[in-house]
């Protein structure tokens, strides 16, 4: 494999390891790779920065309840054809002008492979990996309405991304690559950071990480605080121009930390956050 | 290559396939692996393993064959290591020159003891069944030519082989649920129960109506329909608390599921059996009842009813007034049941009870008499069953 076509993260993104060898595996065998984990881990993010780090282009299918496996491939719009058919237009006589490509086709007619990241796949009807199958395995589909073979000139570099709001069917599971993005540790959690914010003071990033890990920590949370929603509170602290000594973590169980809105999002967690430390407070006194 | 791997894989109940095994041998000839153990690790995870909840027994799977290792901890409870059979396994590995080197040293009463008490620590000290014999690094055996490989217990001189540690970890413990009967089965099953009906709004386009009739008429006449909606109406009855306890998770499985499959449905909590009040919301169950006459007086006839309970109790909550262990019930359950009977033509009971023990509890046979036997298992194969009963 040569150096070119491996990803080891870029200037803005920390990949582990883990994370490296999967990507590669799936560039180099062309399987789709499937990126699971907890929300606001970077799993959208990460096709943007494979695609910018191969230099490659990126097409960005996002999934709603009401995509259709189709409308990947192409819609035929007939309510176009029958207008013009009314008005006479000469266009009208080649089906071919009516036939909308969608982001598989764009993908598979590209030049140079593409990365498509299909997002969110769980969000769809349950058939809709199954509808897929032959389409993402073959890198092929026919297009009834010409009765042509769109066939990939390249096989793009597919990441799919998916929140286990569904499970995924077998047949589909097993003809990609999985990854499960693990909540970052300290350390990474530091590099993360350090790739967002470089200005930021040692100490300051210390005590921020220290109180974030701390919420992270308390028992019965409904939504514990993502990366995205760390690096959201750092953008903040910085703004505002908290000083670490407000973050110190001793304090930490008995005041609020600042600006704590931008991590903990659920009524029921703030609830639950500032009876934690009502309690600590009184458990001082 | 690494068939072993693999079969010992299956054997751990991972769902791996042989298309995936042959992925992964495709991407150690293409080079992926350099080989270099941890990216081998990393590679095998990503092809073999694709839900999260099973990357725990992935390492330890894999643990157990790339290092031959025993998962000790968790075979023998500290207190009951057969004693003999450590000492097979020490004779098994051992040369006499360093049997002879061991009995000098230590004795062999002394070493099994040694032996023995350690793994009695490390059981102690952890509660993740993670950390090995030896990691800390003081063990005595390697300090006197004792070969810990030949007894094979945990990771002893391992440290200059760093790769071994990721999946030593086990950092993915507790994303193991083992569950059998996920929501995706669930879900294949109930969308048996749709009905697909265009009521409501006419706002979508009737496209083949539309070029018919624009072909007939010579310009274009739009025609519209009422967009498809899974028309299904379900009512639900969950049994909450006490004997349910043990069957809370399939039931929150069963009820995840439902709710992302049916618009119209509607949910309540009863506890044992259905009394004069029912409730939305569990947690307000005794500020917020409702009167069960109200469910049955909202809810039409083109509703269908599941009930969720292991309707097992005394006899007499079901038979008798007062019957009820949490308060006075003017009327039997018994009349409940019968009254929800009479109001929906489509009821089923699902019990998570299995089937082979519904013999012992009688009251699982009254239910099931006043559900004309339509009482079904909470599996997928009692769940089909069910549906069918309600669809026709």
């Amino acid at each position: 494999m040569n150096e070119q076509t491996r990803f080891t993260g870029t200037d803005s993104y920390v990949a582990t390891e883990d994370l490296m060898v999967a990507v590669n595996a799936s560039v180099t065998l062309q399987r789709p790779l499937l990126i699971k984990g907890e929300p606001g881990t970077g799993k959208t993010v990460l096709a943007h920065e494979v695609a910018r780090s191969l230099d490659k282009k990126l097409i960005e299918w996002h999934i709603k309840s009401t995509t259709k496996a189709q409308q990947g491939l192409y819609e035929y719009d007939a309510v176009d054809r029958l207008r013009d058919s009314q008005l006479g237009e000469q266009r009208v006589h080649d089906i071919r002008n009516y036939i909308k490509k969608g982001k598989l086709w764009e993908a598979f007619e590209a030049d140079t492979a593409p990365v498509l990241l299909i997002d969110e796949i769980d969000k769809a009807d349950i058939e809709f990996p199954n509808d897929l199958l032959l389409e993402l395995d073959r890198m092929e589909f026919h297009v009834y309405e010409t009765q042509e073979t769109i066939q990939a000139k390249h096989r793009p570099i597919v990441i799919i991304t998916s929140n286990n709001e569904k499970e995924l069917p077998d047949a589909f599971l097993r003809r990609c690559f999985f990854h499960y993005i693990r909540f970052p540790d300290n350390e990474t959690m530091e590099r993360i950071v350090d790739v967002h914010h470089p200005q930021l003071k040692k100490n300051l990033l210390r005590a921020a990480l220290r109180a974030f890990y701390d919420i992270r920590e308390i028992p019965g949370m409904k939504k514990k605080p993502s990366t995205s929603e760390l690096l959201d509170w750092i953008k903040l602290l910085v703004v505002e121009d908290i000083s670490p000594e407000a973050l110190k973590s001793d304090d930490m169980k008995t005041i609020l930390p600042p600006l704590y809105g931008a991590l903990v999002k659920n009524e029921q967690d703030v609830h639950q956050f500032e009876r934690l430390i009502f309690m600590a407070r009184r458990g001082q006194n | 290559m690494f068939t072993h791997f693999f079969l010992e894989l299956r054997k751990a109940n991972l769902p791996v396939s042989i298309k995936e095994y042959l992925l992964l041998l495709e991407a150690v000839k293409q080079g992926l692996a350099e080989y270099k153990v941890d990216d081998f690790y990393y590679l095998s995870r990503s092809a073999l393993v694709k839900d999260e909840r099973n990357l725990d027994k992935f390492d330890r799977v894999f643990g157990h064959v790339f290092k031959g290792l025993e998962l000790l901890s968790e075979l023998f409870q500290p207190d009951n290591i057969p004693e003999d059979w450590l000492r097979k396994m020490a004779e098994l590995h051992l040369t006499e020159e360093e049997k002879a080197d061991i009995e000098a040293m230590f004795g062999w009463e002394k070493l099994m003891e040694e032996l023995k008490k350690r793994l009695e620590e490390q059981q102690e000290r952890h509660q993740g069944g993670n950390k090995w014999i030896g990691t800390a690094g003081k063990s005595p055996y390697g300090a006197y030519g004792y070969n810990p490989e030949g007894v094979r217990i945990g990771q002893d001189g391992t440290r200059n082989f760093s790769a071994v540690k990721v999946w030593d970890k086990r950092e993915f413990k507790n994303l193991d649920d083992s569950v059998e009967l996920g929501t995706r089965n669930i879900k294949v099953a109930l969308r048996k129960l749709r009905r697909f009906a265009r009521e409501g709004a006419i706002e979508e386009l009737d496209l083949p109506d539309t070029i018919r009739s624009t072909a007939r008429q010579g310009w274009l006449d739009i025609k519209m329909v009422p967009e498809r909606h899974n028309a299904v109406k379900v009512l639900i009855f969950f049994d909450i608390g006490g004997s349910m306890s043990p069957h809370v998770k399939i039931c929150e499985e069963l009820f995840s599921a439902c709710k992302t499959e049916f618009r119209h449905l509607q949910y309540y909590y009863f506890h044992n059996c259905l009394y004069e009040y029912v409730w939305e919301d569990n947690r307000r169950r005794n500020t917020d009842p409702m009167p069960t006459w109200n469910v049955l007086h909202t809810y039409g006839c083109d509703y269908k009813v599941i009930f969720v309970g292991d309707a097992s109790m005394s006899p007499y909550e079901i038979a008798m007034p007062g019957g009820s262990v949490e308060f006075w019930n003017e009327e039997a359950g018994e009349a409940w049941l019968r009254r929800v009977n009479d109001t929906y033509t489509h009821c089923a009971w699902l019990n998570p009870v299995p089937k082979r023990h519904w013999q012992y509890t009688p009251s699982i046979g009254m239910i099931s008499d006043l559900f004309e036997n339509r009482m079904f298992e909470l599996t997928l194969g009692g769940l089909d069953a069910a549906i069918k009963e309600l669809s026709h």
